[in-house]
């Protein structure tokens, strides 16, 4: 159990962070789609008898790579959408030839609590960890080149191998996170903490690391409430987190309603 | 006078693919003079700009920046960039925009710092950007955005700013306000500085000179050198006349006939000339 | 292994039969649709829509009903009225909001998922909603299919020349006095209704292969709308048609005998056809911009 919110708390501080730029660099599609691909590697590493997480890491890799490769601005939505339902559909595939077909699916595409053992526990902290701090070292020129590309080219930055490299920073946060809250709603871990701080502050840094907190604080509530009930993390990760950016609306919502009030006397 | 330009641009060639936009264009902008890049849209400001940058390349010709050939990258080079889309929910405050234009690319994240803070306060006042060093700058109207972008662009001391159309979707005192900042600027730091514009009247009364670009080739000088009936129908290729309207220059031009009446060759872009605006 | 390409019994088996049908209707008709999402670029928005069709589905079967051509219709018109109602003007806003509302709509999947999976203590649940049921496709449903699928054809035809101007400029649109929201409002509808039957054939997760692929596929070929529609449709259903073929087929195929997922084979089609259309256009690079570029939209 200690494996669990061990686990958990890697997850969280690895999706808050680089959930954080993918928010703001507008990959909310990337970071639903990429885990899709990703289910496809686990799918094939379980029929090959190999890890799961490995299976994840090969995948995401390669899904980061295409999505680099085929994307240009706005016009690789069709490209992305058809390269990652087919990698999740080979996941199928590769579950139909194994003997445990469902459960498999199941827990790979929703997560499991249980599902984290003690051999898993290493790669998830050195995955995590290094997407961590190359989230980290990336922070300027990924904040600058989210804003105004254009004065971030003229600097210097090759905008095109940064979004490379947030692409593969993103496959190494996904396939740390998606053995605890599963394929289907890592991608919830990332981008509702994210929303929810952006709107709570301006302060970059501030939001960055509000970001974490609501995603630890996700994650914990998701674990412990997953563990009295029995019902799937993924249940509570993707309705704890939309509550969560529902409240941070409405709070802004308010907080303008009141500053019109006020401004108007 | 052997002061090297900041900026020296020699027969520069550019274009996108097979559609060729800048043919022999030249100019050279020097230590606090203030350089306006006149065109209607299309005629090619933009890609000038971004040549002169490093954001493209060019097909031909020289740009030389300090005397030396530009380099990706050069730090002596601050722009503002001309359509800055930013989400109302970016958590980045006008503040944060300017300290980027230190270390925007360095990697890692800005350790606190006295020395940090103090200048990019003292860039805020520069552009008058105190009173809402804090907002949101998605929340900025376009006035105050586009003043947070030049503090940006010069808070790394660059010796040449360029400026893409920075008056586009300005209301009149915003245009007025962002003139008088960028000249007064550009006097007090010695700065050489390019602005492109499609409309020369808001900023006659501060450029030291025209770049006056047209049918794909520029002519440059003074404004009483280069904004005359002559000069600018030689440029198109057709009649053009010049009115002085008060204290505003209007330029109107005929539809650009067909290719045998200019001798510009087969691949030159012609335009549709429209009435250049009367501010 | 018999190394025919149409193995015995192909034409005369009632569920291969049943599924050349039903899959040929689901193709056309997410190929008419589809065509206007990939020209919109909401991709994002019709897998979403698939996606909750996951919710809708898992929810129908724990009320009972097993079919899940209900569940997935409802659940995906609830979405798209969700992501109108959020009604957001600019497209990185409209895509946040749409994946967290997605994000709750899946946790509510997995919840469904799980309880119908203890429930019924088997697991043929799950897979019929994600990846399709169309080789045990219950025949008293088609009437409902074909209606269904009719409404939204309904709709694109009424709509037609509004919904692609608006698409295509929606400024000039308003200009010319069309009623873009209530014309993207209607095509929402269209969109869910075309994947709900999508997700019966390949399955709610799966179902954006069949919107956009052959769409897809068939704009790169011709950028005449009348005419990649009609090329769409008929990609769509070769590609369903020959993913049946093949798994039918599978039966005999390594490794396991009991043949491959249809809906991983009419996918793998549908990639495969998305692909060769890419090879003779690679040639012709003489226009850089895209002439079916959609700009914001809702």
């Amino acid at each position: 159990m200690i494996n669990t919110w061990l686990a958990a708390t890697i997850v969280a501080i690895v999706a808050g962070t680089v959930g954080f730029f993918a928010v703001l660099r507008r990959s909310a599609f990337a970071a639903h789609a990429l885990p899709q691909g990703a289910f496809a590697g686990a799918a094939c590493a379980s029929l090959l008898g190999l890890s799961t997480i490995l299976g994840l890491f090969v995948f995401s890799i390669i899904g980061a790579i295409l999505i680099a490769l085929l994307g240009r601005r706005g016009r690789h939505d069709a490209v992305t959408a058809l390269t990652l339902v087919l990698m999740l559909s080979l996941g199928a595939l590769f579950l139909s030839f194994s003997v445990e077909y469902a459960p498999e699916i199941y827990s790979l595409l929703f997560g499991e609590i249980l599902g984290v053992s003690r051999s898993d526990l290493l790669p998830i902290t050195i995955l995590g960890a290094v997407s961590v701090l190359a989230t980290i070292a990336l922070y300027r020129p990924l904040l600058l080149s989210s804003v105004i590309s254009d004065a971030a080219e003229a600097r210097g930055l090759n905008t095109r191998r940064l979004e490379l490299c947030f692409l593969l920073v993103m496959a190494l946060a996904i396939s740390a996170t998606v053995p605890v809250v599963g394929t289907f709603l890592v991608f919830s871990l990332m981008i509702a903490p994210a929303g929810s701080a952006r709107i709570l502050t301006a302060n970059p840094l501030g939001a960055l690391g509000l970001s974490i907190l609501i995603a630890l604080a996700t994650v914990w509530a998701s674990i412990a409430a997953a563990y009295q009930t029995n019902w799937p993390v993924g249940f509570y990760v993707g309705t704890i987190g939309a509550a969560g950016y529902i409240l941070a609306r409405t709070r802004q919502a308010w907080r303008s309603a009141v500053f019109k009030a006020n401004t108007a006397q | 006078m052997s002061v090297t330009p900041k900026l020296s641009v020699t027969g520069l060639q550019a274009g996108y693919g097979d559609v060729r936009v800048l043919w022999d264009v030249s100019l050279t902008a020097a230590a606090g003079e203030l350089v306006c890049i006149i065109g209607s849209n299309g005629a090619g400001k933009t890609t000038l700009l971004r040549v002169i940058l490093g954001l493209q390349p060019s097909s031909g010709g020289i740009v030389l920046v300090n005397g030396r050939p530009r380099g990706r990258g050069n730090a002596a080079i601050g722009y503002v960039p001309q359509k800055v889309l930013i989400d109302p929910d970016m958590p980045l405050r006008a503040r944060d925009l300017v300290a980027l234009g230190l270390d925007g690319q360095r990697p890692g994240i800005p350790l606190p710092s006295r020395r940090r803070r103090a200048l990019v306060e003292e860039m805020l006042s520069a552009v008058d950007a105190t009173d809402f060093a804090d907002a949101r700058v998605g929340n900025l109207s376009g006035g105050e955005l586009q003043r947070v972008l030049i503090a940006h662009a010069l808070i790394s001391r660059p010796k040449l700013l360029l400026l893409d159309e920075p008056l586009a979707n300005l209301d009149i005192r915003s245009e007025q306000e962002v003139v008088e900042l960028i000249a007064r600027i550009a006097r007090e730091q010695q700065l050489a500085v390019l602005i492109s514009a499609h409309d020369m009247n808001p900023l006659l009364q501060v450029m030291d000179r025209i770049v006056y670009l047209a049918a794909g080739r520029a002519a440059s000088g003074t404004v009483g050198e280069v904004v005359r009936s002559d000069v600018l129908s030689s440029l198109y290729g057709s009649h053009v006349d010049v009115l002085h309207v008060h204290d505003r220059v209007v330029v109107v031009a005929g539809r650009a006939t067909d290719s045998s009446d200019t001798d510009d060759g087969g691949s030159a872009q012609h335009e549709n000339l429209d009435f250049v605006r009367l501010s | 292994m018999t190394g025919q390409l149409f193995e015995p019994g192909f034409f005369t088996n009632d569920a291969v039969q049943t599924a050349l049908l039903v899959g040929a209707v689901v193709a056309v008709i997410s190929a008419c649709v589809g065509i206007f999402t990939v020209i919109r670029s909401q991709a994002f928005t019709g897998e979403t829509l698939g996606d909750l069709g996951t919710t809708g589905g898992s929810a129908s079967y724990l009320l009972g009903v097993s079919n899940p051509l209900w569940g997935f219709a409802t659940a995906a018109l609830i979405g798209a009225g969700l992501i109108e109602l959020l009604g957001v003007r600019r497209r990185p806003d409209r895509d946040l909001a749409t994946g967290i509302v997605l994000g709750a709509g899946l946790g509510l999947a997995a919840l469904f998922l799980y309880l119908d999976t203890t429930s019924s203590s088997t697991t043929g649940v799950s897979i019929t909603i994600l990846f399709g049921s169309l080789f045990v496709f219950n025949t008293a449903t088609l009437p409902a299919l074909i209606a269904l699928g009719a409404v939204a054809l309904a709709l694109i035809a009424v709509s037609y020349r509004m919904l692609l101007l608006s698409s295509i400029s929606p400024e000039l649109a308003a200009a010319r006095g069309i009623p873009v929201r209530l014309v993207g409002a209607a095509y929402l509808v269209a969109l869910a209704l075309a994947v709900a039957l999508a997700a019966v054939t390949i399955g709610a997760v799966l179902s954006t292969a069949l919107l956009i692929g052959p769409p897809a596929t068939a704009l790169r070929l011709t950028k005449r709308p009348g005419l990649a529609m009609l090329t769409a449709a008929a990609t769509g259903v070769l590609a369903t048609w020959l993913g049946i073929l093949l798994a039918y087929d599978s039966y005999y195929w390594p490794p396991v005998q009991h043949g491959w997922p249809v809906s991983f084979l009419i996918v793998a089609v549908i990639f495969a056809f998305y692909v060769l259309a890419q090879l003779p256009v690679l040639r012709r690079r003489t226009d850089r911009r895209a002439p079916v570029a959609a700009t914001t939209n809702p």
